[in-house]
């Protein structure tokens, strides 16, 4: 026999979808089968029933082999690695729930860690735009209820957040917007002729690296001021009419992704989509948001904001929070040899940082939490191995419009397997002793 | 638990009517007892000494979505002050969002042991819940906003009460929420199309309804169920000239509707932050204080409570569910704005503020919340607030205490102005020479706080069987003093007890205390047409089903105090 679970969060993108059905084995050991997710969110939850998953702590050895250890040991060599480093970076805390990341900071505040998430090479660019120009936003609810504009800019939920435009932006009918898509006028901004660029009414296939100027042009279009004939390849009729497409909305939404935060110009792009957004309030109602990877790295950027005052790049070596980024992010500290041990939970670093950043990971004590084997377990000294968090715990997250949404424990975790919080209470336990407070 | 014994202070207390004679508190389990049931108790020597209850604050925002994007989004709000962790003190920053971890600190420091946080907007409720089980110390609850609510609107529309209040009994318990917020009524909904409404009888974009219908029918709905506290208001067109009128027509809505609640409150309205409801004129060049008409209808009206909103002349970073006031206000200073619009249920905004003694407004709003609680008759209906951080941070309110209690520290302060005559000229503030003492402040800080939330039995004064909130603060109401000294002994609790436990030793935080979450359960008789209502709006409109909504226990709300309430008669 089997049964049903319904109302089950995906934890794997910033969709943050809570309709999941799932269906697992009468003693709940066994996961079946996912409903309503996309493909990659089902993965995520088959994956957790993989035949060959490592279930115990391991050591990297001399010549390179694995030897299984407890997760006794485990705790030990990660207390006293962080115990005994001047400062460590403590990275990642996206793919965990808030449960972890806030005993996390109590670690990180006792052993004087820098903090950082992944934002440090997604969104980082984003929060410090917010930070000169604060964000007009709102939930998702408001551009399922309301929105008739829709702009993605430099990304394509198509294949990255494959339900947003299904269950928020494009199709689904709202309050207002009883037409659903039909209702609804979709601009997309990318240079590739992406599958949500092909959704589009308008794609403005930009020359890479040119959103500033194009952004600004909008601006200037608003006011109906004179333009150039071509602004990032795109002619200026092109602009004038999306402009125009822009104003005569009730309600706008611009979401944007990395195409935009990691190419030429970071953060002032972002100043400048916002300020675009903020002059549409003028003429009608206007909101941005960021379309946020990791299922869970908002919610990291909102526990540091309530305990440290700010969402990444957390310095607390000095014994106090320090937050300045290009100094205190996790490549920079990396490159420059300023820090000498490496945690990461809930990220793969090995993965996604530039390879002299991976190896210097690899010349120091390091410890990867992560319940896959990832490229960055293959370069850490100690690979603890612990629950999926959203499939056998559960625990709080926040969705890319920081929505906080409990997740929920579908399925028994492998016999004696650790969740990240009991792995990181009994790491803070340690490491008070060792430190004796 | 220790037993304790305070004694020989100079004791302040509404509840018990003793107005700075010298008398000993006793504490035992938790809660103040009779002196003769302690029988080994540890002796706290207060002799020359100022004791009151724990602080009681009825409106602030402390926790929450629009909190944390103040934080995060002004790192130039930690520059100065941040503070290493030390023996039992985290770290904590921050001056005016401070961290949670801060923020319960310093509310010790200043002897308050209860702090409510005045919006949550229900989406988010376990965010509010997530940082007010951080904040150390302090006893907390959190209302959750209805003004803007479409079940409300929809079901006020109609005048149907009784719906409204199984609604209400629902979404409190949905999000262990405290009580019914009200922020802009119909203006915040109308904001998530641009538009707002700034009198009581604007009509609210497609919903066929107007303030004036919200703000009745939720005192109705509030007064059916019986709650502890009554309807919590935030009028329309806030922080603008001329704008006094709303606000006593806002006022008016109370008349004739007698309070119906087992918990003591004799209001059936709080209407905070009066100072930025108190503006005459029709523009900032000729704004100026109606505290006066505010303050002859509340004080001819017994079935309102205040509190004040006092400007601090600091900078200080701005947040409301009033979300088209927020607008407006960035394109007044043109400083960095954030706005967040909830589904279904309200909106936010924040935005940095200085109020510079340089600026004339400025001038005179400080002005007009001085002359609130200085014109009020009754000092149990009307509260010291800053409506932390709108018009300052808390940390100020023994500042405001000194502002309250001496003249000279208000002529002190009209003498730094840069426009001092012609605000003199528009306030009333400098021909009031009434200078309260520390048993008013006790009633506008304690006992009226308490009283008007429905916790008297719990909070708000040093009677036998009530919480062992106290305060011990170093002051001798009875030697000569300088009006900063009041400041300075008031920012700095020499004792603290909270509910029995000795946080403060000292001046020093000797323990986190065990905090506690108020919420309220009320209960009301079935109701199908409500809760297939509610099943049929989150199928269709909603983002997340309904079965994820609720803020189950455990780890949101560690350690609940629930306050029942029967409204099934
Ligand atoms: S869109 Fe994202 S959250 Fe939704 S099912 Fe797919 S991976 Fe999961």
């Amino acid at each position: 026999m089997t049964k049903t679970v319904t109302d089950v969060i995906c934890p794997f993108c910033g969709t943050l979808c809570d309709d999941l059905e799932v269906v697992v084995s009468d003693d709940g050991k066994e996961l079946h089968e996912v409903y309503n997710a996309c493909a990659i969110g089902a993965e995520k939850f088959l994956h957790s029933q993989a035949k060959d998953r490592i279930t115990r702590p391991r050591m990297r050895q001399e010549d390179g082999t694995w030897k299984e250890i407890s997760y006794d040991e485990a705790v030990e060599y990660t207390a006293r690695m962080l115990a005994d480093a001047k400062k460590p970076l403590m990275y990642g805390w996206s793919s965990t729930n808030c449960e972890a990341q806030s005993i996390g900071s109590e670690i990180g505040e006792a052993v004087g860690a820098v903090m950082d998430n992944t934002a440090t090479v997604c969104h980082g660019t984003s929060l410090i735009a917010v930070q000169d120009i604060g964000i007009p936003s709102c939930t998702l609810g408001e551009v399922k209820n309301r929105a008739d504009r829709i702009l993605f800019w430099g990304c394509n939920p198509a294949h990255a957040h494959p339900r947003h435009m299904s269950r928020y932006s494009i199709f689904p009918r709202g309050f207002f917007t009883g037409k659903g898509h039909k209702g609804r006028k979709v601009i997309v901004v990318d240079p590739r002729p992406t599958d949500t660029a092909s959704l589009a009414d308008i794609h403005l296939q930009i020359e890479q690296g040119h959103d500033y100027e194009l952004l600004d042009a909008l601006r200037v279009a608003f006011k109906g001021e004179k333009l150039p004939d071509f602004v990032g390849g795109i002619p200026k009729e092109k602009i004038y009419e999306v402009a125009e497409t822009l104003k005569s909305g009730r309600f706008a939404i611009i979401f944007f992704g990395m195409g935009v935060t990691q190419s030429i110009g970071k953060n002032h792009n972002i100043d400048e989509a916002i300020a675009v957004t903020r002059d549409l309030n003028e003429y009608t109602k206007a909101a941005i948001m960021p379309m946020r990877g990791h299922y869970n790295v908002t919610g990291s950027g909102q526990v540091w904001g309530w305990q440290f005052g700010f969402p990444f790049a957390v310095d607390l070596s000095r014994g106090f929070a320090r937050y300045n980024p290009g100094e205190t992010t996790s490549n920079d500290l990396l490159r420059r040899d300023e820090v000498d041990a490496v945690f990461v939970l809930g990220s793969d670093p090995g993965a996604h940082f530039p390879f002299s950043s991976v190896k210097k990971i690899y010349d120091r004590p390091s410890v990867a939490i992560d319940p896959h084997e990832t490229p960055t377990t293959e370069v850490c000294k100690v690979h603890v191995p612990v629950a999926f968090v959203g499939v056998e715990v559960g625990g709080c997250a926040y969705r890319m419009d920081n929505v906080p949404i409990e997740t929920r424990k579908v399925v028994e975790p492998p016999e004696g397997m650790m969740t990240d919080e009991e792995f990181l209470q009994r790491v803070l336990a340690r490491v008070k002793e060792i430190k004796g407070v | 638990m220790a037993e304790y014994l305070i004694k020989n202070g100079f004791v302040f207390d509404p509840v018990l009517g003793i107005r700075g004679d010298k008398a000993d508190i006793a504490i035992k389990d938790g809660k103040i007892v009779e002196t003769t049931a302690v029988k080994s108790p540890k002796v706290i020597d207060a002799a020359g000494k100022t004791v009151m209850a724990g602080g009681v604050d009825i409106h602030a925002h402390v926790a929450g979505p629009k909190v944390n994007v103040g934080r995060n989004f002004r790192p130039e709000d930690k520059l100065f002050g941040y503070k290493p962790k030390s023996g039992i003190e985290r770290m904590q920053g921050g001056f005016s969002v401070p961290t949670t971890i801060r923020t319960g600190y310093n509310y010790a420091r200043m002897g308050y042991t209860t702090v409510m946080e005045a919006a949550m907007p229900p989406l988010y409720a376990r965010h509010t819940h997530e940082e007010m089980r951080d904040t150390p110390i302090l006893d907390q609850g959190a209302y959750p906003v209805f003004g803007n609510n479409w079940f409300v609107l929809e079901y006020l529309k109609n005048h149907e009460i009784e719906n409204t209040a199984a609604y209400i009994a629902w979404l409190l318990r949905a999000t262990k929420g405290y009580a019914v917020k009200v922020v802009n009524p119909g203006g915040t909904e109308a904001w998530g199309w641009g538009l707002n409404c700034e009198n009581v009888h604007d009509p609210v974009p497609y919903f066929d309804i107007t303030p004036a219908q919200i703000i009745k029918g939720l005192i109705e709905a509030n007064e059916y169920l019986g709650l502890p506290h009554s309807m919590h208001m935030h009028a329309n067109n806030l922080g603008n000239p001329g704008n006094y009128t709303t606000t006593l027509d806002s006022f008016r809505l109370s008349e004739g509707i007698k309070p119906n609640s087992k918990f003591g409150r004799d209001q059936v309205m709080h209407h905070t932050h009066v100072q930025f409801h108190s503006y005459g004129g029709d523009s900032w060049a000729n704004v100026d204080s109606r505290a006066k008409e505010i303050m002859d209808y509340v004080n001819s009206h017994d079935n309102i409570t205040i509190d004040m909103g006092q400007v601090t002349l600091d900078e200080t970073t701005t947040m409301t569910a009033d979300g088209p006031f927020e607008h407006h206000l960035t394109e007044l200073n043109h400083l960095k704005w954030a706005n967040v619009d909830v589904e279904l249920e309200t909106g936010s905004g924040v935005v940095p503020y200085v109020y510079s003694p340089g600026i004339k407004v400025c001038a005179i709003q400080w002005c007009i919340g001085l002359e609130l609680a200085l014109l009020a008759k009754d000092p149990m209906r009307i509260f010291m607030t800053t409506d932390h951080p709108n018009a300052g941070p808390f940390i100020r309110y023994p500042r405001i205490m000194k502002w309250l209690m001496s003249q000279d520290a208000r002529n002190q302060q009209f003498d730094a102005f840069k426009h001092k005559d012609k605000v003199i000229e528009a306030t009333n503030l400098a021909g009031i020479d009434r200078e309260l003492g520390l048993y008013e402040i006790a009633q506008m800080t304690r006992a009226g706080p308490a009283k008007s939330l429905g916790l008297a039995h719990m909070y708000g004064g040093l009677a036998p069987g009530l919480e062992a909130d106290v305060a011990v603060f170093d002051f001798n109401p009875n030697e000569p003093y300088a009006p900063d000294d009041i400041e300075k002994a008031f920012s700095s609790a020499e004792h603290l007890f909270k509910t029995g436990v000795q946080v403060i030793v000292d001046h020093e935080i000797a323990s986190n205390g065990n905090k506690r979450t108020l919420w309220v359960n009320a209960k009301v008789n079935e109701n199908p047409q409500v809760m297939r209502d509610v099943k049929e709006k989150f199928l269709r409109y909603y983002t997340v089903t309904l079965n994820n909504y609720e803020v189950a226990g455990h780890h949101y709300v560690p350690n609940p105090y629930v306050i029942e309430v029967d409204a099934t008669q």
